[in-house]
């Protein structure tokens, strides 16, 4: 979990007795009060998914023999890696204050296609890029819809989301499985570490993912644009900062991510079927949610976007665990998660005012 | 000014300049020159065409006609990152940076010293310091820009501007949220710059500030130019003339309608009477009683309580102490529309965020509060709709004079005046008027506050709140005091009481009084 440590690049100074000016600045009698340690606020959503997870942890690790293990801790990652691609794109969506419905249509038609395509004996080679491709076209055409034509980022992406799917069912009915020889020894190359330790290419690409989206909202000019625009779209603009440009990106980076994400479910299941990811939109909103990232835009993290996906992914551990309880379990724990975490950031909010 | 009025080529010219919204004639054939090393100041009156004259400049709107020449080569900008390409850099009336962002990020957006490629966030935040402590401003970078006051961020906003070499700085109205010290800062920083050879275009309603920092000026009056002026050529007097295109003897006849006589109160029962109301972390518990058809004024300095005074009062924040009687009765005022169904209208000072629709027309935006009052099960006939419209558009002389233009198109002064025209359709007891005329012109601001005081003598109680005192002092019938969050001294106006003493009364805290 180290991870969440990482410096974000904006940061309070290390507490230190640096005095700060308070705001009032009234008659020249700043009022001067010395610094201390605290958190910034903006860190405080991010915190408390971080203990939300460690008392899953702890708890697991309690109740179950073997729960915290190497091998738990590897499969939570083999088994949402494309979640944590798809929360990673639906992020910088939801940081400008938009949202991308389409994603779980995208993964099943990235999936299909790619299944489709292989099954024609096209070579993984190409057909790898060219999903991804897919992704991104419609992350394209959504994006040009909400900016070019001020369509609601929710209706466009609705839209997308019937297209997708409906394009699906053109390729296929039944489920498509993949015997391509490249593309099975890629999805099933995996690195042991120790006993317990492994991972899959599917956590490679999406840790790799994961960086690059990093990277990409806190040093680049870019990613600091979704910032200001889910501060203010209209300041934004008035700052001189390419919001037609970024507002279309984010739409496409989500699209690529869908791309990426339907490729790594694709490798997950070794097959492509049409009624993939139905609903998995949803999750990723919630992981992105319950990460710390609030809706209306501007304040978020994608590593807490990260955090959020590893939260569903331990209540389904914790649940399989369990034994007893039926898998519908899942959603209602989900459900009153996300609740409290809506709650808290209402709280946040409404203190800052 | 002592130093001479530059001349030499021009770096702006902008000719013929018209643009037209659906149902306003915004511009109509203006021009506007600004050569390097100058001060120029943008007059009008609100709806003008000041800001729509900056905005066609920096290319927020595109222009219907006319043309912009650029350093000597015509220039369109598609927006305002091409703008400040080009070396016009802007700071805007409302404060456009981002509260969710740091205040070195609000600084160097879009500029950020790069190291391969990524942004070099040490470098930064060095930048930003230093651009910081070139307006003397002493804040920490790394610091939210959420936690400073509006006085501040307007500070943050024009340092944004200076980051990049700009030829051209326009700023405006960035005074009207700055103390005097806080506005003297700014002028020592606009004459480094001029000096530096910067043309700054300048727009305030503070015609102090103008005289004071200008060479010369450009007047506009309804979307047209009325001529450009060396500032040391044009009295103030006329100037005035100029821009409300009334002669001087009306304008003094408007000034001096108000009157404000303090009655004796006692066996009077206050419309409402508020006792140990607080909130934590916002005001002190206070007392303050409001009398039908008395004005009482709130005097202090930016972020002294005032705001937090009325907002109380009207029900927008809840009060965790203390109790308020409405007309005799204990009345718990917890949300705005509580206190609107006592008849207590609160019309806030953040008008764009908390008080017009800019989505709607100007007539429906007046009849917003009226319905809201009828319930929307009850719709009101057109005709009466269109009487209450029209009655208050002509008495505010809201300009366009098109009950159908959207209030977005409007200038702020006139947004204002609607929104107390909806106030005032609902027939309220008690207006409450958190800073009604910042950013408005001289003689919009006569019009309110003639308008307030002839309310007041109808019978209707007004709580004004106005960081000009000599304003404060001209309508109000008792003067509270704030400091600090604290109500520190309360005081019955007359011609006896000066700006002094009540500046003294905010200075000592009330504790000798």
């Amino acid at each position: 979990m180290s991870t969440v440590k990482t410096p974000t690049p904006t940061s309070p100074r290390e507490p230190g007795n640096k005095p700060r000016t308070a705001g009032g600045m009234s008659a020249g009698m700043p009022v001067r009060f010395a610094s201390r340690i605290r958190v910034d606020r903006r860190y405080l959503p991010v915190i408390g998914t971080l203990v939300v997870l460690a008392l899953m942890l702890i708890i697991g690790g309690s109740r179950y023999e073997n729960f915290l293990s190497g091998r738990v801790i590897s499969n939570l990652f083999i088994n949402n890696s494309f979640l944590i691609v798809l929360a990673v794109g639906m992020t910088f969506v939801i940081l400008t204050g938009g949202i991308d419905l389409s994603v779980g249509s995208v993964v099943a038609l990235s999936g299909i296609s790619a299944a489709s395509l292989l099954q024609s004996g096209w070579p993984a080679a190409v057909v790898i890029p060219l999903v991804v491709l897919i992704g991104t076209v419609i992350g394209l055409v959504v994006g040009i819809m909400v900016h070019v034509f001020e369509i609601q980022p929710f209706i466009a992406t609705l839209a997308a989301m019937f297209l997708a799917r409906g394009l699906c069912y053109v390729i296929s009915l039944q489920s498509i499985p993949i015997n391509d020889d490249t593309f099975v020894s890629i999805a099933s190359w995996k690195q042991q570490f120790g006993e317990e330790w492994r991972i899959t290419t599917s956590v490679v690409i999406a840790l790799v993912v994961v960086a690059i989206a990093f990277y990409m909202l806190h040093y680049t000019q870019f990613g600091r644009t979704v910032y200001a625009i889910g501060g203010g779209e209209q300041s934004a603009m008035l700052m001189g900062l390419p919001v037609a440009r970024t507002k279309v990106l984010v739409y496409v980076v989500s699209g690529t991510c869908a791309g990426i994400g339907g490729l790594l479910f694709a490798m997950f299941s070794r097959s492509g079927y049409s009624l993939t990811g139905v609903g998995m939109e949803l999750d990723a909103i919630a992981a992105v949610v319950i990460g710390g990232t609030i809706l209306t835009g501007g304040t978020g993290f994608v590593l807490g976007s990260v955090l959020g996906v590893l939260v569903l992914g331990l209540i389904q551990t914790i649940i399989t665990f369990e034994g007893t309880l039926s898998s519908w379990w899942t959603k209602i724990v989900i459900g009153g998660l996300l609740l409290v975490f809506v709650i808290l950031q209402r709280v946040l909010v409404v203190r800052r005012r | 000014m002592s130093t001479p009025v530059p001349e030499g080529r021009p770096v702006v010219e902008m000719s013929g300049i018209s643009i037209e919204f659906p149902g306003v004639k915004a511009l109509d054939g203006v021009d506007l020159t600004l050569r390097p090393g100058e001060i120029h100041a943008l007059m009008g009156e609100n709806g003008a065409g000041k800001s729509t004259m900056i905005k066609a400049l920096t290319g927020v709107y595109s222009i219907d006609s006319g043309t912009i020449v650029v350093d000597g080569s015509p220039h369109t900008f598609s927006g305002p990152g091409a703008a400040q390409q080009a070396g016009v850099s802007t700071v805007y009336q409302e404060v456009n940076l981002c509260e969710n962002l740091s205040v070195a990020e609000n600084i160097m957006l879009g500029h950020e010293p790069r190291r391969g490629g990524a942004i070099n966030w040490r470098a930064t935040r060095r930048r930003a310091g230093e651009m910081l402590a070139r307006l003397n401003l002493d804040i920490d970078p790394a610091s939210s820009l959420a936690s400073h006051s509006l006085a501040i961020q307007q500070l943050v906003a024009i340092c944004r501007a200076l980051v990049i070499d700009c030829k051209v700085l326009i700023l405006d109205e960035p005074t009207s949220s700055l103390d005097a010290d806080e506005v003297a800062q700014l002028f020592e920083v606009m004459r480094r710059l001029k000096d530096d050879g910067v043309a700054i275009l300048f727009v305030s309603h503070f015609l102090e500030q103008v005289y004071a920092i200008s060479d010369r000026m450009t007047v506009l009056r309804n979307g047209r130019l009325v001529g450009e002026y060396r500032t040391d050529e044009l009295p103030r007097l006329e100037l005035v003339s100029k821009m409300i295109g009334a002669s001087l003897d009306e304008l003094s006849e408007l000034e001096q309608t108000t009157e404000r006589i303090a009655h004796d109160r006692s066996g009077e029962e206050p419309f409402i009477q508020a006792v140990g109301l607080g909130r934590k972390g916002s005001i002190q518990p206070f007392d303050l009683d409001i009398y039908p058809g008395e004005v009482v004024g709130l005097a202090g300095l930016l972020g002294s309580g005032r705001t937090e005074m009325a907002r109380l009062l009207a029900g927008a924040d809840r009060a965790d102490s203390g109790q308020t009687t409405v007309s005799g009765r204990l009345a718990r005022l917890r949300t705005p529309r509580a206190a609107m169904q006592r008849n207590i209208a609160f019309s806030s000072e953040h008008r764009k965020a908390e008080g017009v629709v800019g989505d709607l027309t100007i007539r429906e935006n007046i009849v917003l509060g009226l319905q809201a009052d009828r319930g929307w099960a009850r719709r009101m006939p057109r005709r009466q709709v269109d009487e209450i419209v029209e009655k208050y558009m002509t008495a505010l002389s809201i300009r366009p004079n098109n009950p159908d233009a959207l209030l977005r198109n409007l200038s702020g002064g006139n947004q204002q005046k609607v929104l107390l025209a909806r106030w005032l359709a609902t027939a309220p007891e008690l207006l409450i008027l958190d800073e009604p005329t910042r950013g408005i012109d001289v003689g919009a601001k006569a019009e309110i506050q003639k308008l307030v005081a002839q309310l007041a003598s109808q019978g209707m109680s007004v709580l004004f709140i106005s960081a000009e005192l000599d304003e404060v002092l001209r309508l109000s019938h008792r003067i509270a005091v704030m400091r600090d969050r604290v109500k520190v001294a309360e005081i019955t106006n007359s011609d006896d009481v000066t700006v002094e003493n009540v500046v003294e009364l905010i200075a000592s805290g009330g504790t000798d009084s």
